[in-house]
């Protein structure tokens, strides 16, 4: 379980984030949606410590964000940030690798590379695992990253947008393999997602942000609903129950 | 197949640079003659081993630096460390004349790594949608320092000293007068430990958080061996600008950023390019010598327009 106590954080004077208290349950996806600027991104990089702490706790299961080492943190929760800069000029093989680093520390033994072609099997990335990421597609890179975190072996799985650019197939083959993750592996799934269908459709808990609070919290029925989508993102979206499901016209 | 082949080319261009040169050498007369013998022994086998270390570890300095930098346009010898040790040692030279060569060194690295350190503050505050500014930056500031290092020694007179820092080339190495150079040799293989860290380092800050990396001490560690090396260059054998740009962009492009597997490949490939501008540079104006660097600088555009302009074969 993930633990979110009293966190407040600033970018100079302009609050990011203001006292949020949240906790997100140990299995299944947790979606956090919110418009932009919301904080969602910057609550997600205090879970995986990549910016310090300003006020606030946040435990992960027994471990201190912040207090305890760092290369510990680092076998218990993955992050995979929001695509940006240009690919690192390695193969498949070789990043998926360096998701074994917190393990091995640079001298990787069988088992490390036993779990890196485990981790290229469960991505269907055999094909491609010799050939270098900047000769791939977007979809078949994001694929690799999120193998490379998958070979971290983490409970905890962080992802940042990770649809942004990528097609419709290419998100919803990410969303069943995180989706799979969860299901039989056991890991946790937290996600940043701006794309509401696709939270409703595989999150089993979304968190709603506004201007660096959380808003509302609970399963996509109860959380996408044309009132909490007006109160959220200040547009009236009309929301449809197809089947069962829970989906908005856009 | 191309370590084989660079190993070998290496082994080929060493036992060359050997009887290459202005007095005659030749293989048989190392049996009979005494004089030959010392010859190979005091002068050819020490430059052949400078040149070969110098090559190897500048342009593992390089690849480290620009893994540290994130940008692959920016190099010791002018980004500021070339020109920080250079001062460094002018400084030494000026106040403390009689201090023992290896503190020299010392106070000579600490000027690099602080004028490296400075270098690293002043690149982070600059956008990164622009990596072109990087380079520019690093030019600007080396060419600063080169300045500073200029007005000292113009000021104390020692601008023929001066001479022999800011142009390398391996002419004066003798037997005597080259060995610090194998400290540079031991923090060139060292940092090899470190491979793994480099390249994620050069992934990025976020990722070597993600993976557990202390970032900080790894670019520090990275930074330190950089300074040490650049420092021991410059005072053995002068600045050879080039070779940390040419050689880790050539070996990148064709075997990728896996440190762990292609840092060796960078080392013999430096040593090697290194060694044969140093041997053309000895037979070219026979019997008068060009300077190394001039020699490289030609030598390693040409191998790199051939790379950028051959096609790109797909791995």
């Amino acid at each position: 379980m993930i633990v979110i106590s009293d966190v407040d954080y600033f970018i100079g004077p302009v609050k990011i984030l203001d006292g949020v208290n949240l906790e997100l349950p140990k299995g299944g996806i947790s979606a956090l949606i919110g418009p932009n600027g919301a904080g969602k991104s910057t609550l997600l990089s205090l879970i995986a410590r990549l910016m310090p702490l300003q006020a606030g706790t946040i435990t992960v299961d027994d471990l201190t964000v912040g207090a305890c080492p760092n290369n510990t943190l680092a076998r218990r929760l993955a992050i995979l940030p929001q695509a940006s800069d240009a690919a690192p000029l390695l193969t498949v093989r070789e990043l998926v690798g360096f998701g074994r680093y917190p393990y091995h520390k640079g001298r990787p033994t069988p088992d490390d590379h036993a779990k890196v072609e485990d981790a290229l099997e469960a991505f269907g990335l055999v094909p491609f695992a010799d050939r270098r990421l900047d000769t791939l597609s977007g979809g078949q890179r994001q694929r690799a990253q999120v193998a490379m975190t998958y070979a971290q072996d983490t409970g905890y799985i962080l992802l940042d947008e990770p649809l942004n650019n990528l097609d419709i197939a290419a998100s919803r083959s990410l969303m069943r393999v995180l989706r799979e993750l969860a299901a039989a592996h056991d890991r946790t799934i937290v996600i940043v997602l701006h794309d509401i269908n696709y939270a409703a459709a595989y999150a089993d808990l979304i968190v709603a942000m506004k201007g660096g609070k959380i808003v509302a919290k609970g399963t996509p029925d109860e959380i996408v609903t044309e009132d909490i989508l007006k109160e959220v993102f200040d547009t009236d979206p009309k929301v449809h129950r197809i089947d069962g499901k829970v989906m908005i016209e856009v | 197949m191309i370590r084989v082949t660079l190993i070998l080319t290496l082994a080929l261009l060493a036992v060359l640079s050997l009887f290459v040169g202005v007095a005659d050498l030749s293989p048989s007369a190392l049996f009979y003659d005494r004089a030959a013998l010392d010859l190979l022994w005091t002068s050819r086998g020490p430059r052949t081993v400078a040149v070969i270390i110098t090559g190897g570890t500048l342009a593992v300095s390089g690849t480290i630096m620009q893994m540290i930098v994130r940008n692959r346009f920016v190099e010791p010898m002018t980004a500021g460390t070339g020109q920080g040790a250079a001062l460094g040692i002018l400084l030494v030279t000026v106040f403390m004349p009689s201090m023992p060569i290896l503190m020299k060194m010392g106070i000579a690295s600490a000027v690099a790594l602080a004028t490296s350190v400075i270098f690293l503050v002043i690149v982070n505050r600059l956008p990164p949608t622009q990596p072109m500014l990087v380079s520019l930056v690093g030019m600007i500031y080396g060419g600063i320092l080169g300045a500073c290092v200029l007005f000292f020694a113009y000021q104390a007179d020692l601008l023929q000293y001066i001479d022999i820092w800011m142009n390398g080339e391996f002419s004066g190495v003798l037997q005597g007068r080259y060995e610090l150079l194998w400290i540079a040799a031991a923090v060139g293989i060292l940092s090899y430990l470190a491979a793994d860290q480099f390249a994620i380092v050069g992934m990025g800050r976020t990722v070597s958080t993600n993976l557990g990396l202390n970032y900080t001490q790894v670019v520090i560690i990275g930074l330190l061996s950089i300074a040490i090396v650049t420092a021991l260059t410059v005072v053995t054998v002068g600045m050879i600008p080039f070779v940390g740009l040419v050689v880790p962009n050539i070996v990148s492009r064709l075997s990728g950023d896996n440190l762990r597997a292609t840092l060796p490949l960078t080392a013999v490939s430096g040593a090697a390019l290194v060694l044969a501008s140093d041997i053309l540079g000895r037979v070219l104006r026979y019997p008068y010598e060009i300077p190394v660097g001039s020699v490289f600088g030609v030598l390693g555009a040409v191998v790199f327009l051939w790379l950028l302009y051959a096609p790109r074969r797909h791995v």
